[in-house]
């Protein structure tokens, strides 16, 4: 474990092998919380004690020869609307600072801690995760790791920079129309937005039923499979959650592109983009050698029926404290729930037919290929504050635009892997790895062989202290 | 967005009087302009041609 950030299977080998201990590791962690926090503003909530205690625990396990679980005293943070036991859940409001503290982990957190993992704190997020850029007005913005200046992305952008900027190996946010994929691509990290279903939301505050799902952000192919794996099961507490039996994804990972049909998305994928976001796609179409192209029908109004699904949605959730408290929102969701709660059944529900619709052209479409690449943002990502951007000669708002390409794909669940590409001297954007449903093993070997090649890498960034 | 429709005004004042909403001034031209940004982008799926068998794919297990 001499890198200066090793990925998390690499910190687990190096506990479970005794080279160091999980305290070390915590404490570590700890100090580069410390550090790097007051420049990104990732952290709302830093567990130390408990922390330090779980990690004490593992050591002692250890030592009594005890299994300390495939993610032995790898450090991890989640997106504070995951249930933290004994914290209230903010996802990222001041209202939800007045609940009382969570009385269990969420069931994403015991899975990872009862696999070894050591929870150090809750990250930043937009307001109850309506936004793509975490500036967030309670807790002011998110900084890029990248570049100080610009947006982490959002609403898991806490999640995406505490990974990019080296304080944690992993962790864990949450994807309604964008929110794992639009950070990675902006921080520069490999992140999973699995299948609709397939992983449990159970303690984890709600957004947008039909449309939530959760997922993990790393700097690896290795540890965003192994995250995966060990959070797969049937949970009774999500209704959502699929019965299907866990598949698991890193026992794969080798299998390499063995015959994969891959197809490039254009039409609608290949517009309102700036060049660069097209380049890495073609840099990654390019490295595996796929010249297919490949349309996805009704892209434009999957993404218009996804936003009045999560509008009313939203808007109907938040209902009661838009009525008595509607001064404690952020201005910035505020408005969009109020709006979002007022829509007509008659569109929410047209939207949710078109739903069904729009999902059985993309299975037919899944018939011929087994992987579809396109951009995971329009751009890298914006400055903190910045309003507009041009895209094909359009000036548009950028708040919400950013998940232009991430909406239409959420909308019916794809399980989707965003690859980081790296350019010198530049800013890193995202690509997504695009699969059938339930074929997430198909998605990480894509990534594997493209982290492989050397085509897509996770580097931590060095910070510049202002 | 500087003039709103009266139409969508009109309905949001209307759905906020049903709904017990009392909209804060200051809120209310917030909440127009995002309605109407909604009737825009909803209008493309509420046109769109779907047969009437075609029911949503809910997840609910009694």
């Amino acid at each position: 474990m001499n890198l200066p950030f090793p990925d998390a299977t690499c910190v687990a080998d190096s506990v479970r092998g005794q080279e160091v201990t999980a305290k070390a590791v915590t404490a570590a962690a700890l100090a580069r919380i410390a550090n790097g926090n007051p420049v990104l503003n990732c952290f709302t909530s830093v567990t130390t004690d408990r922390a330090l205690a779980e990690a004490e625990a593992l050591d002692q396990a250890i030592a009594e020869g005890k299994d300390p679980g495939p993610l032995a005293g790898v450090p991890f943070a989640v997106k504070d609307l995951f249930d933290i036991a004994g914290l209230p859940t903010l996802a990222g409001s001041k209202i939800n600072a007045e609940r009382p503290p969570a009385r269990q982990d969420a069931c994403a957190v015991s899975r990872l801690k009862a696999a070894g993992a050591v929870l150090v704190g809750g990250l930043t997020m937009d307001e109850y995760a309506y936004g793509f850029t975490t500036e967030n007005a309670h807790y002011g913005p998110t900084y890029n790791p990248h570049d100080l200046q610009r947006v982490a992305g959002g609403s898991s952008g806490g999640s995406g920079a505490a990974v990019a900027g080296g304080l944690v190996p992993i962790s864990l946010g949450t994807d309604t129309n964008g929110s794992i994929r639009v950070p990675s691509s902006f921080c520069g990290i490999f992140g999973l937005k699995p299948t609709y279903g397939r992983l449990s939301r159970a303690g984890a505050f709600p957004f947008v039923a039909s449309l939530d799902h959760i997922g993990p952000f790393a700097r690896s192919v290795r540890d965003l499979a192994l995250v995966f794996d060990l959070l797969q099961g049937p949970d009774p507490e999500d209704p959502a959650c699929t019965d299907r039996p866990p598949e698991p994804c890193l026992p794969q990972l080798g299998r390499g592109l063995d015959g994969l049909r891959i197809a490039v998305a254009d039409d609608y994928f290949a517009r309102s983009a700036e060049p660069i976001a097209l380049e890495a796609v073609a840099t990654i179409a390019h490295a595996l050698e796929a010249t297919r192209r490949i349309t996805i029908p009704e892209a434009q109004r999957a993404r218009s029926a996804a936003f009045v699904i999560t509008a009313s949605e939203g808007g109907t959730l938040h209902l009661s404290n838009l009525k008595k408290r509607p001064q404690d929102f952020d201005p910035a969701t505020r408005d969009r729930l109020l709006a979002g709660a007022m829509i007509p059944t008659s569109w929410y529900l047209q939207a949710q037919r078109f739903r069904r619709w729009y999902r059985d052209r993309v299975r037919e479409l899944f018939q011929e290929v087994d992987i579809v690449l396109a951009p995971a943002t329009p751009c890298p990502a914006p400055l903190v504050g910045q309003k507009t951007m041009i895209l094909d000669g359009v000036e548009m708002l950028v708040r919400p635009n950013l998940g232009l390409f991430t909406q239409p794909l959420s909308f019916i669940g794809l399980p989707i892997v965003v690859v980081p590409v790296q350019r010198p001297g530049q800013l890193p954007i995202g690509v997504q790895i695009i699969a059938a449903p339930y074929q997430e093993a198909l998605a990480l070997r894509v990534a594997a062989v493209l982290e492989a090649a050397g085509t897509v890498s996770a580097p931590v960034p060095s910070i510049q202290h202002p | 967005m500087t003039n709103p429709s009266p139409e969508v005004t009109a309905y949001v004042d209307q759905a906020a009087i049903l709904m017990d909403l009392s909209l804060h001034p200051e809120h209310r031209p917030g909440v127009i302009t995002n309605f109407e940004r909604i009737q825009t982008i909803a209008a493309l799926v509420n046109d769109f041609p779907l047969p009437d068998d075609l029911e949503p794919a809910p997840v609910f297990e009694p």
